[in-house]
């Protein structure tokens, strides 16, 4: 891929990230905009709570429906975080960006925690409407499978101690995790389709009227930030945890021999 | 305390690397094994550790310290093989913690072994960010932790620049002050004055 | 042997270790079963058990291995050959830091397992108690297992065909255990002791047959 004709697919970072490309601006950068976003962050949370509190009762699920302002949110950003995390892998294999194995690094865990999240929340949703904590369903699958697949690689970064050499090993495997998803995700269709008959318990009540989808937004939002705001904080414990790695060596190397 | 060797014979595989061996060495003294590669140095310190069995002869203690009397030959030994016996993973002060409440018998405390081998400032970083000639000195640093009359020391100094090498000489002179045994195979000079040569053939 | 129980764990769970990732492992082929078997619920369970005893002992083969070769590799091994300690005793607590970070965690994990395996919760308390009686045999006579294919390069294939078939009388009351629990008339007590009676067994021998080996090993 060249770099200076293909620059219309090169992966869209958050803004003023692309300004940020040394770690030591970024450090000065983030110590300045985190306070203010954990600001904005908790305040939209306590927006999109509040909110989501608030919501008249399901007609047909009972209260048991507030379940899906976590739930829903906790399920976009895991998605969010594995894109981020496939951007920072092009980063890295084919700008090698210094910060974007960072940024893919960072938001593995972040990643993981809102697939958990999301596994969990829609559990407990699932016992009261569907009387079951877990159903071998497509969406519930692929989901399960995005989150070995998210631990296999936090697992990948952790045994490999260079962090070059990881970056570039990791770049690749996510990619490969990347290729796979829509794979798994039509596979798992396929086998779900055909083995389970027509009882097949669906997700999604009545479409959703403006009391619920207004809520959602919110939290969607709140949630976004959130991850904004874990990411960068992530990213900066990432860089700093480098630079004591650097002093390490730096002090092995000066004491004699 | 004495050790020594009557007729021993050691096998590696199906090849008899040493036969019809015999030493003594004392307390206060040095034994350098030398000979030419393959001869079996390696194979003698190994045997003597009791790594490898004997297949003839006696190898046994003879006066034994009143401190050490009933304590098998190979508790009495530390052997600096070619590998370090170290975990990458971990910081020099754990590594080192760990083989002196291994070994027992607690001799230096960790900072000062360090001292002891120029290492000191050096225990919080993990053994693997070091340098080869800086593990070799940790793993010296680890016959200073606990206390072992008997050092079976296998090519001791390679990866050691001179003045580690001088370093390593003065460690050496302090443990046979303190009724140490050394036997130690090398290809290079230890440093030491008063050694006897050990020459092997193949 | 504390200190040596220590510095296993530690290394175990630190960076570079496999800790985490054997209940990663555990957690991919128990979601494996169902895509091979299908999705009916009725099946799923009724292979529950056993499932959850495949995994584990799986699991347990994977960080086998290392047990005693990183030492062997580095050194530590001849150190460990000189320690003051019986080498049975070391044995015995490498065996130990290995069932508390493959066995302990995979029988914590088995009833959230046991959910996407929609078992009842007879079949998992069941699965549990075995569990945690049986894996300590696991390790115990893998440890002896890994002894024996220390020196051999490319040991870790041969170690799993040598081991395993050992592991099978453990596999046969476990899972046996659990599924006497879940049907009415068989009684659960009888397999689940002969479980325990295997682990106590094998970790009275399993360090002894290590350490007589790695004492005999021409490293």
């Amino acid at each position: 891929m060249s770099v200076s004709t293909d620059t219309s697919t090169a992966p869209q970072r958050r803004p003023g990230l692309a300004a940020l490309a040394n770690p030591t601006r970024f450090l000065a950068f983030t110590k300045i905009v985190l306070p203010w976003l954990a600001a904005v962050t908790v305040i939209a949370l306590a927006v999109g709570l509040y909110m989501s509190f608030n919501v008249p009762d399901d007609y047909q699920q009972g209260r048991t429906v507030r379940i899906m302002f976590v739930h829903v949110p906790s399920v976009w950003m895991a998605m969010a975080a594995y894109m981020t995390m496939v951007s920072g892998a092009l980063g890295v294999l084919v700008w090698r960006h210094p910060l974007a194995d960072v940024a893919a690094r960072a938001a593995a865990p972040i990643g993981a925690t809102f697939t958990f999240l999301g596994l969990a929340t829609g559990s407990i949703w699932g016992r009261p409407m569907w009387g079951t904590w877990w159903e071998w369903d497509a969406r519930l699958t692929s989901f399960l499978i995005l989150l070995i697949i998210y631990l296999g690689l936090i697992a990948l970064w952790n045994a490999i101690e260079e962090p070059a050499r990881s970056a570039r090993i990791a770049a690749v495997a996510i990619l490969i995790g990347a290729i796979n998803i829509p794979i798994i995700r039509f596979s798992v269709e396929w086998f779900t389709t055909l083995h389970q008959g027509p009882s097949v318990i669906r997700e999604g009540g009545p479409s959703l009227a403006p009391q619920f989808l207004y809520p959602l937004l919110t939290m969607g939002f709140a949630f976004l930030l959130l991850f904004l705001m874990l990411h960068l904080w992530a990213m900066r414990n990432e860089i700093m945890r480098r630079q004591i790695r650097t002093l390490q060596r730096k002090a092995a190397r000066s004491a004699r021999g | 305390m004495q050790i020594s060797a009557h007729d021993i014979a050691v096998a590696r595989g199906e090849d008899t690397i040493i036969d019809d061996l015999s030493f003594v060495v004392s307390t206060g003294e040095a034994l350098v094994v030398t000979g030419e590669n393959g001869a079996g140095k390696s194979t003698l310190l190994r045997a003597i550790a009791g790594f490898l069995p004997l297949q003839s002869g006696t190898l046994q203690i003879t006066d034994p310290d009143p401190d050490f009397a009933d304590t098998p030959l190979r508790e009495l030994c530390h052997h600096l093989g070619p590998d370090n016996a170290m975990k990458p993973a971990q910081t020099v002060e754990q590594n080192l913690t760990f083989w002196q409440n291994f070994c027992g018998n607690p001799h230096l405390d960790i900072i000062e072994a360090l001292e002891f081998v120029g290492l000191d400032g050096l225990q919080d970083v993990p053994f693997g960010h070091l340098s080869t000639g800086q593990r070799r000195r940790i793993a010296i640093a680890r016959l200073l932790v606990s206390f072992r009359p008997v050092w079976l020391l296998d090519e001791p100094t390679s990866g050691l620049d001179a003045q580690s090498q001088g370093q390593f000489a003065a460690l050496m002179r302090v443990h046979l002050e303190d009724d140490g045994i050394i036997i130690a195979a090398t290809h290079m000079p230890l440093g030491l004055d008063n050694t006897t040569e050990l020459k092997l053939t193949p | 042997m504390i200190a040596l129980l220590k510095r296993d764990l530690s290394l175990s769970l630190g960076q570079g270790g496999n800790g985490a990732t054997v209940l990663l492992f555990y957690l991919a082929v128990v979601v494996a079963m169902p895509f091979a078997i299908g999705p009916d619920k009725q099946l799923l369970s009724t292979v529950g058990g056993a499932t959850l005893w495949i995994g584990a002992l799986l699991a347990s083969l994977l960080g086998l291995d290392r047990m005693f070769r990183d030492d062997a590799e580095d050194g530590s091994l001849d150190q460990m050959l000189l320690a003051p300690v019986p080498l049975a005793a070391q044995v015995f607590a490498k065996a130990l830091a290995h069932w508390l970070t493959t066995g302990l965690p995979v029988t914590l994990a088995a009833p959230v397992f046991a959910l996407f395996l929609s078992m009842e919760t007879d079949a998992w308390l069941a699965s549990m108690a075995t569990l945690a009686v049986g894996t300590p045999a696991l390790s115990f006579i893998g440890a002896a297992g890994a002894a024996l294919t220390v020196t051999l390069a490319r040991g870790g294939l041969l170690l799993a065909v040598l081991v395993l078939p050992l592991c099978l009388p453990v596999l046969i009351f476990g899972v046996g255990a659990v599924r006497a629990a879940v049907t009415e008339p068989d009684p659960f007590l009888p397999p689940f002791l002969l479980v325990a009676a295997l682990s106590l067994f094998f970790a009275a021998i399993g360090p002894l047959a290590a350490a007589y080996t790695l004492r005999q090993t021409e490293l």
